[in-house]
């Protein structure tokens, strides 16, 4: 089966000359939650603005669903990769929510009822239908973040890319989020430092340090592995030890 | 000067004067004010009916008095400049309360005033009764160009965000002891506008990467 997100060798130097990925390989099949771990540094976000075509490998090849990301197919592989990025002051710029979710699919020539459909149809999936004629700047922090989600669902994207999507959020909106991620039929691949979210969310995680993919498993297992931890600067929070608890069955 | 600060002069309401389509609002204030302007500062009679005319929308609108009086502030300095203008002004010279003051600049101050004060209270209450998003919607039916409107309607998106990031930089440097209290502090607040700008500069290129991320090729969908 063809994965939805095919990364090979992928390496990437910056205009300046510093080198931020040197051969990343990266597959994540369809329906698959997935975290994207590592240290700052390590190239996390060098690596999500490769998945959508901002910037174009150095060298090595990504493909969405089999449709390689190159510039005569930037307008679908923007459709079929939704990023939502970790400040949503950045992500909702238009007047008004209906306007900020309705930006994606009108860029796909949707126009009407079906653009007002897509739009409804992506906050109810983001409980946020009622909010659909507020301007953004006057919701909370977390129902923003929500309404930034909504933003890409409403591409129907084929998988969802969120950076930080658990930072600066209070425990409960983090909660809700979480539910909403979960309840939603689509692949995710999730950068974050906040291990116990993945652990919550992704059954599969994998680790970036130094521009490399350095381990690809089980969160669990990542998660639990001390020497690789300690090995590329990650931390579990005091207090919390997966082994405390049931094994997530993946 | 109104658009600045578009939801901190609106005043919500449903009277006929805030449902009045938007676009029809605004040729109506650049009517009124032309009218104002061209009208010669003798014929004071006009001036009671601009008044009446203004203070019966007001009427109609249910927006206190108090709330647009309170926001005429914004006249200050033009005030300032017409009390100014008699004494400055040459020409014949008239008694007013024992002080000679200009003939010419006295009337010229007083009809800076009165068209200044028409002005700003019409300008007010289109701000009081039009959400700023239904006044872009009005420039944009009166065909003024994309461009522009887009760039005021980012301004209006992003104008909290900003006040917002000047607050918290204004708190940081309270918070090491320090208030700007004379010229010599002003270097400081000079390199936090600085920092605000390049701030604000890269949160555009952010917001840029956000638009391409969804599709964006260079033209607003419509």
């Amino acid at each position: 089966m063809t994965p939805v997100l095919d990364v090979r060798g992928l390496a990437y130097a910056y205009p300046d000359g510093h080198q931020a990925l040197f051969g990343v390989d990266l597959h994540v099949h369809q329906g698959e939650r997935v975290a994207l771990l590592g240290p700052n540094g390590a190239g996390k976000t060098t690596l999500v603005l490769h998945l959508n075509g901002i910037l174009t490998a150095g060298a090595g090849s990504v493909a969405v669903s089999g449709l390689p990301v190159e510039k005569a197919n930037l307008a679908e592989i923007r459709r079929r990769v939704g990023v939502v990025f970790q400040d949503p002051d950045d992500q909702l710029f238009m007047g008004t929510v209906r306007a900020d979710v309705g930006f994606g699919p009108a860029n796909l020539g949707i126009k009407g009822d079906e653009l007002d459909a897509r739009v409804m149809r992506a906050l109810e999936r983001v409980g946020m239908e009622e909010y659909v004629d507020r301007p953004p700047h006057h919701l909370s922090f977390g129902q923003r973040r929500r309404v930034a989600v909504a933003t890409v669902l409403a591409m129907e994207p084929e998988i969802l890319v969120l950076d930080e999507p658990s930072s600066n959020l209070d425990p409960a909106s983090r909660r809700e989020l979480a539910d909403i991620l979960r309840s939603l039929d689509v692949t995710v691949l999730m950068v974050t430092h906040d291990l116990p979210y993945a652990l919550e969310l992704c059954p599969r995680s994998v680790i970036l340090s130094g521009g490399t993919v350095v381990a690809d498993g089980s969160t669990y297992d990542v998660l639990t592995d001390d020497a690789l931890m300690k090995e590329h600067r990650l931390e579990l929070p005091f207090g919390f030890d997966p082994r405390t608890m049931a094994r997530p069955h993946d | 000067m109104g658009a600045g600060h578009g939801h901190t002069l609106h005043y919500h309401g449903h009277s006929p004067v805030h449902r009045f389509p938007a676009h029809l609002k605004i040729l109506a204030l650049l009517a009124f004010m032309i009218v104002v302007v061209a009208t010669p500062r003798d014929w004071y009679a006009a001036f009671v009916v601009y008044l009446l005319a203004i203070t019966s929308v007001i009427g109609v609108s249910r927006v206190p008095p108090t709330y647009l009086l309170k926001r005429t502030v914004v006249e200050v300095p033009f005030l300032l400049f017409a009390v100014l203008l008699p004494f400055v002004a040459t020409g014949p010279r008239t008694e007013v309360l024992g002080v000679s003051v200009s003939q010419h600049g006295l009337e010229a101050g007083i009809a800076l005033l009165v068209k200044g004060t028409l002005g700003v209270l019409a300008s007010l209450t289109l701000a009081a009764t039009t959400e700023p998003q239904d006044l872009l919607l009005g420039l944009e039916r009166l065909r003024l160009p994309q461009q522009l409107v887009q760039i005021m309607s980012f301004m209006v998106r992003y104008l909290d965000v900003v006040t917002d990031e000047m607050r918290r930089m204004k708190v940081a440097r309270e918070s090491r002891g320090f208030t700007a209290r004379n010229p010599r502090h002003w270097p400081v607040l000079a390199r936090s506008a600085g920092a605000l700008f390049i701030r604000s500069y890269e949160r555009g290129e952010r917001v840029h990467l956000a638009m391409l991320s969804r599709g964006y090729t260079g033209k607003m969908p419509r």
